[in-house]
């Protein structure tokens, strides 16, 4: 017993170990929840959610003193949901199309999320550098006492967050299958689309906070969307998509990391890249429709 | 105060502000009609790649060679959008989203691979983020500017054709109007507008500002004459206030502050103005 904790322990010291989980859970989360958001057509909510969030991470710091633990993640995670709730509302009201109060609300949220750090935080743990761009190459060096272990912090979260995605994917499978291809008979057979949906959206809100430092704002969305359309070319089958943008989003962490190290270039950056890599193979293989007139 | 106005810097910068602002504001109502701002949102994150790409080709920082750059790839992902979205089962939302985050994820490579470099490294790169107005140099106006004038003029000289092909495309077509060109221009027209706030304003945010000064218009006027005069003023007028307000205060990125302006000229639109979701009439 003593001999497999001393050996879990080695390997979470291990640099290269804690920034390759890390990429790998993260991209595995993003891929997980970005699937369901590719097959309804909303990929682009991940966007403005992983925007979004930063508005929450810098009113939860100001409130609190503090960047990182389970408040803030709720609180920068509720901001997501706002960013969602708020573009809705103004694309309802009419007095914008929803691609305008999209590209609205969550710039606004954004904006004024980095501007409060930039003003107020410029000494803290948060820097706007970090939230745009993530941290992955230095998630080993902030660590915390877990279970007699000490854990990178950021590889903590997004392991929690993925035991969370992979738990509510597995329960709530049916509905989310089914408020994603057919939202009204979804509620004609009273499988509560909605419910299914608010939870896909709280917690893709959740994931993209526990991202931030890893991968930051924008690299999340790759992770989120590309490993998904991946699936979605090589399959019109959910459970095959699934499964296809997972290994897609592991692989690219697993190789780019490596990638990163040999070229000496951004590792986050090359992670996200590579989720890309199989594109150049499919999208020559599945042949464009023509242009409906 | 006197001097501030007379300070070479402020003038720099108030220029620059107030030429990308109109140009990004007017422009911009063509890809609010159309139903762009979210391709607007991938072509300038995609434009962070070229930017790098245009400054490795220059040996150094040149903003026409940057915009350039920009603009090439910017106008990629546009492409690479549309040939994703043509697959069967791929929405355009899922399209855009692997455009904006295949071409910010290159950007950010390229962005490592040249502060990796001995030497002046990335000095006035990392600036192409979030935007930086103090950062404008005399010299960056002339190139702001032409792109700007040859944008508009291209407006004004099509003005007619680029109103039918947004408002009746059926209609256009069957006039014998070459409507695809047309949508080609004015995504053109789009990409323009991104590139030629980059440096003020930053790759993250600059669509904002592309979409935010013509959705307040759409709320004050029914023309499409009226809504590219308003969003140009209002481009013009929340760049300025934003990009000198940022320049004043430490701690104020220049990109965000400009947003945040446009965006408060958007909630007091949506408040006050009285028109409400009535149709363009294209007059």
């Amino acid at each position: 017993m003593v001999a497999a904790i001393q050996t879990v322990q080695a390997l979470l010291d291990s640099p290269s170990f804690a920034i390759l989980a890390t990429g790998v859970l993260t991209g595995a989360s993003a891929a997980l929840l970005g699937t369901f958001l590719v097959v309804r057509g909303q990929a682009m909510l991940s966007d403005a959610i992983s925007h979004g969030v930063v508005f929450g991470v810098a009113v939860t710091f100001l409130l609190t003193g503090n960047a990182t633990g389970p408040l803030q993640l709720l609180g920068a995670a509720g901001a997501g949901l706002l960013t969602v709730a708020l573009t809705e509302w103004l694309a309802r009201s009419g007095k914008v199309k929803r691609d305008a109060a999209t590209g609205l609300v969550f710039p606004a949220l954004f904006a004024a999320g980095i501007l409060l750090l930039g003003l107020f935080a410029r000494d803290a743990h948060v820097d706007v550098h970090t939230v745009l761009l993530g941290e992955i190459g230095f998630v080993w060096l902030d660590r915390v006492q877990v279970f007699g272990l000490l854990v990178p912090r950021s590889l903590l979260v997004v392991f929690v967050a993925f035991v969370l995605n992979a738990l509510y994917v597995a329960l709530f499978y049916k509905e989310l299958t089914a408020a994603a291809f057919d939202p009204v008979l979804a509620e004609l057979q009273g499988l509560r689309p909605r419910m299914a949906t608010g939870g896909l959206l709280a917690l893709t809100s959740v994931t993209a906070v526990a991202a931030l430092d890893a991968v930051g704002v924008v690299l999340f969305v790759a992770f989120a969307i590309t490993p998904a359309v991946v699936g979605r070319l090589a399959s019109q089958r959910l459970p095959v998509m699934l499964t296809v943008a997972l290994i897609v989003a592991a692989a690219a962490a697993l190789l780019g990391y490596p990638l990163a190290v040999v070229t000496d270039l951004s590792i986050g950056g090359c992670m996200a890249l590579l989720t890309a890599a199989p594109l150049l193979v499919l999208m020559p293989l599945t042949g464009a429709r023509r242009r409906r007139a | 105060m006197l001097e501030l106005l007379t300070d070479p810097t402020v003038i720099t910068v108030s220029l620059g502000a107030l030429m990308l602002g109109l140009t990004s504001g007017a422009l911009g109502t063509f890809a609010v009609l159309r139903r762009q701002s979210l391709l607007g949102d991938a072509m300038s994150h995609a434009a962070l790649p070229g930017v790098v790409i245009g400054y490795l080709v220059a040996g150094g920082r040149s903003l026409p060679f940057m915009l350039l750059g920009a603009l090439t790839t910017g106008l990629a992902a546009a492409l690479l959008s549309v040939a994703l979205s043509r697959r069967r089962g791929v929405k355009s939302e899922s399209a855009l989203g692997v455009a904006l985050g295949t071409g910010f994820a290159l950007g950010v490579v390229l962005l490592s691979y040249v502060q990796r470099q001995p030497g002046a490294g990335s000095a006035g790169l990392e600036q192409f983020l979030f935007g930086q107005a103090a950062a404008t140099l005399r010299s960056d106006l002339i190139t702001i500017g032409v792109l700007g004038a040859a944008a508009l003029l291209v407006v004004a000289l099509l003005f007619r054709p680029l109103k039918l092909v947004i408002f009746d495309p059926h209609f256009a077509r069957a006039n014998g109007y070459r409507v695809q060109l047309y949508e080609a221009v004015s995504t053109g027209l789009l990409a323009i507008a991104i590139v030629v706030g980059l440096e003020l304003v930053g790759v993250v945010l600059m669509s904002a500002l592309v979409v935010a000064p013509a959705a307040a218009a759409r709320q004050w006027t029914g023309s499409l004459t009226g809504m590219v005069w308003v969003a140009g003023g209002i481009g013009a007028g929340s760049a300025l206030l934003g990009a000198l307000l940022s320049a004043a205060v430490p701690g104020m990125a220049t990109g965000p502050t400009v947003v945040l302006v446009a965006s408060l000229v958007v909630a007091v639109s949506l408040l006050v103005a009285p028109r409400r979701g009535v149709p363009v009439d294209g007059a």
